[in-house]
């Protein structure tokens, strides 16, 4: 198989690979969101026992690995391609019109990208990394299992208003991200059809917005209550 | 006189050709590899020569001016591909291609080289298809035919009103496969601005690097001048800017004859002029006759009231309007051929019904083929009683599945829009059935020297029938030019490779450099444009549509003045080592104004009216051209003498028809 | 109408380049953008400055030579049309015109605007055909019946005129439009789907080495695309890429 030219180094393969790395997280996006849902809810003790199987059950740690895989790629991938696109035009023009054909999203991918990457290394930083290695008090949950109460510092976190408001900006930049890049990455993948393509950019653009109020909703509630 | 042989085979018409090949001696692969062809221009005509040599083992160079070789003008015919493959089942045949073509040239033409054309056409389709040129299709998959002017037969393949574009790709495609085999050697941005002729012999050009400026020496043992036509001696035409007549002109003056250069065929359906400061003019495809009527107004106070403001067309009844193709020529209506269409509405706006503000447009109307689409369209899709709203609807969108790119053109040119108000359209010059002599192997009367497509003379008589430009092109460069270049290539196995540094070449550069420094040091004050502009207007009025003994007589001399003038006072900046895009329009402008003088010296020659020449003295009653059988059926081939195009020699190729009787061409 | 024009000067390939600003008078609104240059130049040359280098030839918008980037966009602010084919009704008098060169390190600058696309014709020449020669014994053009639908997405894609301006309009200087506009024409004949897997991995194997950008999906070439051509090529060159990836030996 001719993987160098074809899967791996070629414009095209680097392209793929940022459509299903895309994809893939968008995946993860819904199982995030309906897993913090019982924040909204003030539901503590589900909320804990999410995080928990989250991070004990071993099929969710296989696949929470293709995961980090998956953000890795998707970042490193869309920096080099957005590096190497700079560099297709060297001399920038004096005036270009760009809103005249492109939607603000479609040309500002790698900044909202980047955006986001800085969001999820501190989100992460916040509560992947504490719930993993940092000291979360523990308690005994109805069912005898001993959780982590990463409800309350979640709470905690985002009755801080500065960290509310950067959790809203956050997913703005996300949404925006997804406003393109979801139906972007069926074009990429070469699924263009006359009849399917219009609803494929409706769902896409419907799960940007979703998404990102849903997430962001999170803070808001969480800040006012 | 001697040196005019056409070297036509023996035997019957039908014949000649495949008798001829197979006869014709080879030359071996192995001699092939030591053989250089050099191909200038790469239209239909140059693109598939060099290809086809190429595959056939050649080394071969192509020239173009363009950026690319798939730049070439023949990348702007609309219209279509005439072939004889009779899928219409309408009583077509290689016989009756040829005849239409023949009787379409208004007997001007050669009798054997048409044959040779009409036999060939069909294979032009397959090997077309072959290459994934995306014709027109009918629902079943079959290709689909429509019909065009001068015959009463569907023959023209055709892709929506972009054929030539997406024949020329195809022949581009082919000739790329040959330069990524190294077969083909691609040089863009060259103009060939001297030939080099060794030993009576064309060996080689001078290419000018419109990059660099320089000029380089490039030696061949055959050079295929595959160059298009001179139209732009008018200044305003269809043609592209760029194109022009100086390669052709070169070898003109090098002893390559040029034949009829007052055939020039000025094509009806254009866009009118609109201003002074127009750089050139758009054709609207000839297929636009097949449901497009054409009028002016009935009464000379309504054409007035028209060209005033006052009155719109659509608000003129059928009764008032003078469809008048279909009034003088009621078997071909609007489908006369292009040189009938033209003199048909120069007469009306001359008399005074002319459209628009110059007063030098008439209509092409769509309204009756919109009504005619609309109530079919409605049949079929069982609309009973279809209001008029309905109707015009249904018409508007097949005729714009049919035209749409030109009606689409028009509107972006006019500002009009096509589908509400009839178009309006003036003849322009199109293109040229003269050109350089050639005998029945494409060879002109230099040795080595050939000229394929509208660079020659050979197919089209005194008038092209519309869709067989395309069809000569690609006849010559994929079909005949192989097989004839090879077998004056035979003798050439021995001579091993040219020398660039002979006599010849040194002799030929400085012509070229002395030239271009002619130009530079002139320090005169007008730029180049306004002489070609200048040119333009005196070939436009006395050498075109219609011509006369004086008209012709006072252009000659008007020329000469202008010529002077040129040489004196055209004002080029820069340097010839350099990118110097006035220089080379400087060069291409001093040969124009050679080339109109012969042009207005041959349509004095030829006293009658035929195709595209139309003298006034010789006309009939009705205004109708008439020609002169029994003195002038000849080609006239001229050649270039004592450094002046005023002391041309005409020598005579009498021309013997055998297997088509002499008539009058009548499309009543 | 008249207008002040800053146009772009370069002398050559190495040299460095700036804004010069002209003013021109008595345009008429029925006169091309190339036309305007036209009176722009004449003017040039009797004031004895060079007279500002474009690519143009056809003026009817098919041959596809002329590339100025006008107002910040590809043949300017007209759809649907190459440069020659806008009109200076397009503009108000008195406005301002920027007029700079298409711009992509693969097309680099020749001289003020003219630029050198090149690098279009080494993608066509690593695979833009149909490997047939030259013959009179091909089969019958009828042999092969083609669904009507097909020959007109082939005709569609094949109306590309390559002048570039998918390139010189696309953000990240991507020849995806262009490249797939013929991968996509020969994939839907017949005739060009035998040989359809090595065309498509040699055609982009060509586009990258020119060092043209990757495609972001922004669509701006298709709008500023004078044929219309869509970005559905791109999605079909796409598909057949990862097909012939996979599938190739």
């Amino acid at each position: 198989m001719n993987l160098s030219g074809g899967l791996i180094r070629s414009s095209l393969a680097r392209k793929y690979w940022m459509a299903l790395t895309g994809l893939f997280l968008c995946s993860f996006l819904v199982v995030h969101l309906i897993g913090n849902l019982p924040l909204l809810t003030g539901n503590k003790e589900m909320f804990n026992s999410y995080a928990h199987f989250m991070t004990t059950f071993p099929l969710i740690k296989i696949v929470s690995y293709l995961l980090y895989i998956s953000i890795l790629l998707h970042s490193v991938d869309g920096l080099l391609l957005a590096r190497s696109n700079k560099a297709a035009r060297e001399t920038r023009y004096v005036k270009y019109n760009g809103k005249a054909n492109a939607s603000w999203s479609s040309r500002n991918m790698a900044i909202l990208g980047t955006l986001t990457l800085v969001f999820l290394i501190i989100h992460m930083k916040s509560f992947w990394y504490e719930m993993h290695f940092g000291n979360i008090p523990t308690y005994m949950s109805g069912d005898g299992d001993e959780l982590k109460d990463l409800y309350s510092i979640t709470v905690a976190a985002f009755q801080q208003p500065w960290y509310a408001v950067f959790y809203v900006i956050s997913m703005m930049g996300l949404g925006f991200h997804l406003w393109h890049g979801v139906s972007s990455s069926f074009q990429t993948l070469g699924i263009n059809h006359a009849k399917y393509t219009p609803i494929i950019e409706m769902l896409g653009k419907a799960f940007s917005v979703i998404i990102s109020i849903a997430f962001a909703s999170i803070p808001v509630y969480l800040l006012l209550s | 006189m001697s040196k005019l042989n056409a070297n036509i085979p023996e035997g019957s018409l039908a014949e000649k050709w495949t008798k001829h090949k197979s006869k014709i001696p080879l030359v071996s692969p192995a001699n092939k590899r030591q053989i250089d062809i050099i191909v200038v221009g790469t239209g239909l005509a140059g693109s598939s020569a060099a290809a086809s040599l190429a595959e056939l083992g050649y080394n071969v160079k192509a020239f173009c001016f363009q950026d690319s070789p798939r730049r070439a003008h023949s990348i702007a015919a609309q219209g279509g591909i005439n072939a004889a493959k009779n899928y219409q089942n309408d009583g077509d045949s290689t016989f009756r291609l040829f005849y239409d073509t023949i009787k379409g040239g208004d007997y001007r033409s050669r009798e054997a080289n048409v044959h040779r054309l009409a036999e060939v056409s069909a294979s032009i389709i397959d090997q077309c298809v072959a290459q994934g040129v995306p014709f027109a299709r009918e629902y079943g998959g079959l290709l689909d035919n429509r019909s065009f002017g001068g015959v009463q037969v569907s023959r023209t393949f055709y892709a929506k009103g972009q054929t030539g574009q997406q024949l020329l790709l195809g022949a581009y495609s082919a000739l790329s496969r040959q330069v990524a085999k190294g077969r083909v050697e691609l040089l863009s941005r060259h103009e060939m601005v001297e030939l080099v002729v060794v030993n009576g012999k064309a060996r080689g050009i001078i290419a000018r690097n419109l990059v660099t400026g320089e000029l380089e020496r490039h030696s061949a043992h055959a050079v295929l001048l595959c160059t298009g036509g001179y139209g732009n001696v008018f200044y305003l035409s269809t043609n592209a800017m760029g194109s022009n007549v100086t390669a052709a002109w070169k070898a003109h003056r090098k002893g390559a004859y040029m034949a009829n250069p007052c055939f020039t065929q000025i094509h009806p359906t254009c866009i009118p002029v609109s201003g002074d400061s127009q750089s050139k003019l758009t054709l609207m495809s000839e297929s636009l006759r097949n449901d497009g009527r054409i009028w002016v107004p009935k009464k000379a106070e309504d054409a007035l009231a028209i060209r005033e403001g006052r009155l719109k067309p659509t608000d003129l009844s059928e009764e008032n309007r003078d469809y008048y193709l279909e009034r003088r020529y009621p078997a071909f209506g609007n489908l006369v051929p292009r040189d009938v269409a033209s003199r048909a509405a120069k007469e009306r706006c001359d008399a005074g019904y002319g459209i628009n503000k110059t007063g030098e447009a008439v209509y092409l109307d769509f309204s009756s083929a919109i009504e005619r689409f609309g109530s079919e369209a409605a049949h079929v899709k069982g609309i009973k009683n279809p209001n008029e709203n309905q109707i015009k609807k249904l018409g508007e969108r097949i005729v714009e599945s049919k035209y749409g790119n030109l009606f689409q053109m028009y509107e972006k040119i006019t500002a009009q829009n096509p589908y509400k108000m009839p178009m309006m359209i003036y003849p322009a010059v199109h293109y040229t059935m003269g050109g350089i002599w050639v005998d029945y192997n494409l060879m002109t009367t230099v040795p080595g020297l050939f000229a394929l497509g509208e660079a020659n003379f050979s197919d089209h008589g005194a008038n092209r029938l519309g869709a067989s430009a395309l069809m000569q092109g690609l006849a010559d460069g994929y079909f005949v030019a192989p097989y004839t270049v090879g077998t004056y290539l035979s003798q050439d196995i021995t001579t091993g490779k040219i020398p660039t540094d002979s006599a010849e070449f040194d002799e030929a550069e400085a012509t070229a450099r002395n030239r271009m420094n002619g130009f530079l040091n002139s320090k005169g004050n007008t730029p180049v444009e306004i002489f070609h502009r200048d040119l333009g207007k005196i070939m436009w009025s006395q050498c075109g549509m219609a011509r006369n003994e004086e008209g012709l007589k006072k252009a000659i001399a008007d020329i000469r003045i202008l010529r002077d003038k040129f040489y004196s006072d055209v004002k080029v900046l820069g340097k010839i080592g350099e990118m110097n895009p006035e220089l080379d329009k400087a060069g291409r402008v001093a040969d124009f104004l050679e080339l109109g003088e012969l042009m207005c010296m041959d349509a004095l020659a030829r006293e009658e009216s035929c195709g595209g020449h139309f003298r006034e003295e010789f006309q009939s009653k009705e205004g109708e051209a008439v020609r002169k059988d029994d003195e002038f059926a000849f080609v006239a081939a001229w050649e270039f003498a004592e450094s002046d195009p005023g002391k041309s020699k005409l020598h005579k190729e009498e021309l013997s028809f055998e297997n088509v009787e002499l008539n009058t061409r009548s499309y009543k | 109408m008249n207008f002040t024009i800053n146009v772009w000067r370069q002398n050559g390939p190495k040299e460095k380049g700036g804004i010069a600003t002209y003013k021109v008078s008595n345009i008429s609104d029925d006169m091309s953008f190339l036309e305007m240059i036209d009176v722009l130049n004449e003017q040039l040359i009797i004031q004895d400055i060079d007279p500002v280098v474009f690519d143009h030839d056809c003026r009817e918008g098919i041959c596809g030579m002329c590339s100025m980037f006008i107002n910040g966009e590809a043949h300017g602010p007209g759809r649907g049309v190459t440069t020659c084919q806008l009109h200076m009704r397009e503009f108000k008098d008195g406005d301002t015109i920027t007029i700079e060169p298409f711009r992509a390190k693969a097309f680099p600058v020749i001289k003020d605007l003219m630029v050198d696309r090149g690098s279009f014709d080494r993608i066509i020449q690593a695979g833009g055909y149909v490997s047939v020669n030259t013959s009179g014994n091909l089969p019958d053009a009828n042999a092969t019946p083609i669904e009507k639908q097909d020959a007109d997405a082939a005709f569609d894609s094949a109306t590309c005129i390559g002048c570039g301006a998918c390139v010189a309009t696309c953000k990240n200087a991507s020849a995806m439009l262009f490249t797939s506009a013929k991968v996509s024409q020969l994939s839907l004949l017949p005739q060009g789907k035998i040989e359809a897997s090595e065309r498509v991995m040699n055609m982009v194997k060509q586009m990258d080495l020119e060092g043209f950008g990757n495609c972001t999906n922004t669509g701006a070439c298709e709008v500023e695309c004078p044929k219309g051509i869509s970005i559905e090529n791109i999605a079909r060159m796409n598909r057949e890429y990862l097909s012939a990836s996979i599938t190739s030996k």
